[in-house]
């Protein structure tokens, strides 16, 4: 028997006889939800935050908006520096836009193949003419002109701003310590939260927009450019080291060279964020083709919005392509240096050829080309809403009385400390002291800024929605982790769901169901489930082998396989899948504010659309975000708790506790 | 025990090819090629090759050979981990590959257990539970189960660790909680996995007299999995080489020391401290003439490192008795010569035993 080389044992193992005496682990848990549940019987009712249209803060909020309003031509922060800001990002922008106008509609067709010849043959030149050709065909050549030229600015200027700022990030461990909690809160924040304090900064326009989808558009710049830098290997940057180079050379030579492909993808994720952002921007005047959304949403016209929805997925698959190819490319050139000409030659010849062709036909894309099918999918939507009306109705009734209204009731009917004493413990429990404070005084917040009650409602529709996607996105998970056929099926699905931008999914939710705020739930669960299913998939596939292995040559079934061994080991997987449903869900839920889903999300659209709710859209907007740090800051800390295993608070804890009872 | 020769465990021409109709490589005339041609021509890896052994109830077998010679794919075979491409397997009269899924996890949970390389212990489960757990997906009671754990644990030497976390423990007492694991539902037959390959030398031989301690108390059937010769001479009753996944040789280790079935082998126990292993039978010669016949008597089993307090004693030669009989001599010098490693052949020429008479 060793004794040397093992820790001491703990001092305190008590003989087995003395572990019925403990409580059991869910005692806890269970006596504190008795006691809320008592605790609402007893004070429903009282203590209260019903909804107030002029609460103060709005007041507030439009007295500074008017305050700005008066001095921005006179203040010297908004002479000197906002309205410089606004004119150059107004200008990149019309430059940018006149650029992409100049080759016409065959010129820029013409162009974009060009592109996707170079950076990936044949197949991409050939998607991006199909892309581009549609846009036309749709009718929606101007505005999806505009977009592009919209996203164009937003991304350079995020490139511009965050690639440096990532390269730093990557090479300063302290940088990325301080940039790291900024960045999460800005992942976190609902595409509404951005868009009132730019209206406020930078009026509506293109500008604005710009700059707000920059700014959403910027973490993911940022963040995967510095793990690129990070990740080069150190072996690597010490041999380069070693040979004298300077770090600017070792930077330039070594470390960027070596991080291309993933500077590449942080590229195309932050083209990603812009595109379902610009759509987004159309709420503040952004030009192109958000602005049929955003209408086709409010007046739950599915006719409408079809063709615009199509044209950003089009737009979004073509960028995608063409960027995730172009990272995947080699450096080295391959072939001799006449192959190398005759590439070059034929995307000019592409590009010029399309610009040739424009001589040939119509400045304007022909009319008679172009196919409407706003009426006919109107129609089949009337259709579907009447034939599968009892369907619909049914699961849309069942879920708002049997799930919706009760929470509800509950969430608005209960003393405010009372719902903040259960974020609390809640919190606590999952996270411990720290990220409970700051959820509750997040909560707290939200009462603070006069939004108590819409903040309930918008959080019951969260909660629903993501009690569906979890238990949908379990089923997936598990299922494609047990059956790699299923796997296979899947994948590509998820794959393209994760491509396309947010709001497309509304389309169907508003199709089928209406507006209402069942629409925003379905919406968001078909929005937040692709990256759950494979969260839980890849953790459960994840498991170590040796375990499973050890669990199978001890005789277990498949499902005694998956309860006792698969699923506590992917618990880490599933509680982070947990987190990115619920930050998800909530950015969708906001959004559904467009369809009737009420809350939050409304407050924030009616104050773009009335200047006297300005206040409560701008304190909205906040609201949201405080709501996404509570519920991050809860399932989070469950994370982080899950992680720390190894180490001993949690046994430490427990052996204190055992020394109590024995 | 219901097989004829009463052996725990019987295997006849196992195979186990991986890759894309390995059925058909097996028919046809392409199983003969050496691994690299195979792997060429169709794509498979042949990793166990025709193997047949039997291994004795109570005995101790170690299957030995460097990485990728199929000696981890062989031991998976045998309960099925891994499903063999062709052969037989019985384990305790047992056909284990005509078994129904329902009857070989029968067989896993009651009469085989394994302890695996990595441990694959349960990070979320307390030691206790860990132990249990064989017998909790038995559908053992909790408090039986606790009570049958608690046993183990004190075998193992892991008392006070009950309500441990495994990642809290050192990596031998990792393994420690593997071995109770296996041992927790009382099986006919412990298969090892390089169990103490991700040990350091200090624990591992701790464990390795653990295993040997564990064997004389128990008495349990052990197939043992090595790439580290010198745990299998220090463990194995009787050894199985492996190269190519073909077993190239099986013997006892004085079999395999004294006398290497071909070059493989040969190399592989160069190294090896012969008078540590081999008996005097294997360096005695005929008494020369004039040489007195009145030295100290040994048993011919006597390894030769511990003849040497007699021959320190006695300047005669000393008398070697096998079968009742004296059947050669040896002297101080000869004892030297072994000690020194010096090639037993070259000593004596045309003396050696056969080798299927040593050590029977």
């Amino acid at each position: 028997m060793t004794s040397q080389a093992s820790p001491a044992p703990p001092a305190q193992a008590a003989p087995l006889a003395s572990r019925p005496a403990r409580l059991p682990r869910w005692a806890l848990p269970l006596a504190g939800a008795a006691a809320l549940a008592a605790a609402y019987l007893v004070f429903r009712g009282t203590a209260t935050l019903p909804h107030d249209d002029d609460a103060a803060p709005f007041q507030w909020i439009n007295d500074v908006r008017a305050w700005v309003d008066a001095n921005r031509n006179q203040s010297p922060i908004f002479l000197f520096f906002v309205n410089y800001v606004r004119l150059f990002v107004g200008g990149l922008h019309d430059l940018l836009h006149l650029v992409l106008q100049g080759p016409g509609w065959t010129g820029l067709t013409g162009i974009a193949a060009g592109l996707g010849w170079l950076t990936g043959g044949w197949r991409i030149a050939l998607l991006a003419a199909a892309g581009f050709g549609s846009f036309g065909i749709l009718g929606l050549w101007e505005a999806s002109v505009a977009t592009l030229a919209l996203v164009l600015t937003a991304v350079l200027l995020s490139l511009a701003v965050g690639l440096p700022l990532g390269v730093w990030a990557g090479l300063s461990p302290r940088l990325r310590r301080l940039l790291t909690p900024v960045l999460d809160v800005m992942q976190i924040m609902p595409t509404f939260a951005y868009l009132a304090p730019m209206v406020l900064f930078f009026q509506i326009g293109p500008a604005s927009a710009a700059i707000a989808t920059m700014i959403y558009s910027i973490p993911p710049a940022i963040r995967i450019t510095a793990l690129a830098v990070e990740q080069v290997s150190p072996a690597a940057v010490e041999a380069s080291g070693s040979l004298g180079a300077t770090r600017w050379q070792t930077l330039r030579k070594v470390q960027l060279p070596m991080a291309r492909a993933t500077i590449g993808l942080a590229v195309n994720q932050t083209i990603m964020m812009a595109l379902s952002m610009v759509v987004i921007a159309a709420l503040i005047a952004a030009p192109g083709l958000g602005s049929d959304i955003i209408r086709g949403l409010t007046r739950a016209n599915v006719g409408l919005m079809l063709p615009a929805g199509i044209a950003i997925v089009v737009m979004a698959i073509v960028l995608d392509r063409i960027t995730m190819s172009a990272a995947a490319r080699t450096p080295h050139r391959t072939g001799g240096r006449t192959r190398w000409v005759v590439h070059r030659a034929v995307a000019a010849a592409l590009a010029l050829g399309g610009v040739a062709l424009g001589r040939l036909l119509p400045a304007e894309f022909p009319a008679e080309w172009v196919v409407r099918f706003a009426g006919p999918v109107n129609e089949a939507v009337t259709w579907a809403k009447f034939s599968w009306y009892g369907v619909t109705d049914a699961v849309r009734n069942l879920t708002t009385e049997a799930l919706l209204n009760p929470l509800q009731s509950v969430l608005t009917g209960a003393p405010w400390w009372l719902v903040a004493a259960a974020a609390l413990a809640l919190a606590w429990r999952t996270g411990g002291p720290r990220p409970a404070v700051v959820a509750v005084g997040c909560l707290l917040a939200t009462a603070l800024l006069g939004l108590w009650q819409h903040t309930m409602e918008t959080l019951t529709t969260v909660l629903v929605a993501v009690a569906v996607t979890l238990l949908i996105g379990l089923l997936l998970g598990v299922a494609a982790a047990r059956s790699p056929r299923f796997a296979a099926l899947q994948r590509p699905l998820l794959d393209a769901a994760q491509t396309m931008p947010a709001f497309v999914y509304l389309l169907p939710a508003l199709a089928l169901f209406g507006a209402t705020r069942f629409t925003a739930v379905f919406a968001s669960v078909i929005y937040a489930v692709p990256p759950v299913v494979r969260l839980v998939e890849d953790g459960i596939r994840n498991v170590s082998p040796a375990v499973v292995e050890a669990a199978l040559s001890c005789g277990s079934t498949e499902r005694q396989l998956l309860w006792k061994v698969r699923l506590p080991l992917a618990r880490r997987a599933i509680l982070l899948a947990a987190n990115q449903g619920i930050v998800m869900t909530l950015a969708m839920v906001v959004v559904g504010g467009l369809v009737g889903a009420g809350g939050l999300g409304y407050d924030v659209v009616s104050g773009f659309s009335q200047r006297t709710d300005f206040g409560m859209g701008f304190a909205a907007g906040v609201a949201t975000v405080l709501l996404g740090i509570m519920l991050d800051r809860i399932t989070q800390g469950a994370d982080t708790r899950a992680s720390s295993r190894t180490p001993t608070p949690t046994t430490d804890r427990r052996n204190k506790r055992k020394m109590r009872t024995a | 025990m219901t097989s004829s020769d009463g052996a725990a465990i019987e295997v006849r021409g196992l195979w186990k090819i991986f890759g894309p109709r390995a059925e058909r490589v097996l028919g046809g005339p392409d199983a003969g090629l050496d691994p690299v041609a195979l792997r060429e021509k169709t794509g498979c890896v042949a990793a166990v090759r025709d193997v047949s052994f039997s291994v004795r109830p109570g005995e101790v077998f170690v299957v030995m050979g460097l990485s990728g010679s199929g000696k981890s794919t062989l031991v998976r075979c045998l309960t099925r981990l891994i499903e063999p491409t062709a052969g037989e397997i019985s384990i305790g009269g047992e056909d284990v590959r005509a078994a129904s899924p329902a009857r070989l996890r029968d067989l896993r949970r009651h009469r085989v257990s394994m302890v695996f390389q990595h441990f694959g212990l349960l990070p979320h489960r307390r030691v206790v539970d860990n132990v249990a757990y064989g017998l909790e997906i038995q559908g053992v009671p909790r408090a039986r189960r606790h009570e049958r754990a608690q046993e183990i644990i004190s075998l193992v030497g892991l008392d006070g660790y009950a309500e441990a976390e495994p990642g809290q423990l050192s990596g031998g007492m990792q393994q420690r909680v593997g071995l109770a694991r296996a041992l927790a539902a009382d099986p006919e037959v412990l298969l090892f996995d390089e169990p103490f390959s991700a040990l350091d030398p200090l624990i591992r031989r701790d464990m390795q007299a653990e295993v040997m301690r564990l064997h004389r108390e128990m008495g349990k059937t052990m197939v043992f999995i090595t790439h580290d010769l010198s745990e299998a001479l220090k463990l194995g009753e009787r050894i199985a080489i492996m190269r190519a996944g073909e077993i190239v040789q099986l013997g006892t280790a004085e079999e395999l020391v004294g006398a290497p079935a071909d070059d493989y082998v040969a190399d592989f126990v160069r190294d090896v401290p012969r008078s540590g292993v081999l008996s005097l039978r294997w360096i005695c010669r005929p008494p020369g003439a004039g040489e007195p016949l009145d030295g100290p008597a040994l048993p011919a089993e006597t390894i030769i490192r511990d003849a040497v307090p007699a021959a320190m004693e006695s300047s005669r030669p000393i008398r070697v008795i096998g079968d009742g009989e004296m059947i050669g001599v040896v002297d101080r010098l000869d004892i030297l010569a072994a000690l020194a490693d010096r090639p037993v052949a070259a000593a004596v020429p045309g003396q050696r035993p056969s080798p299927g008479g040593a050590g029977s």
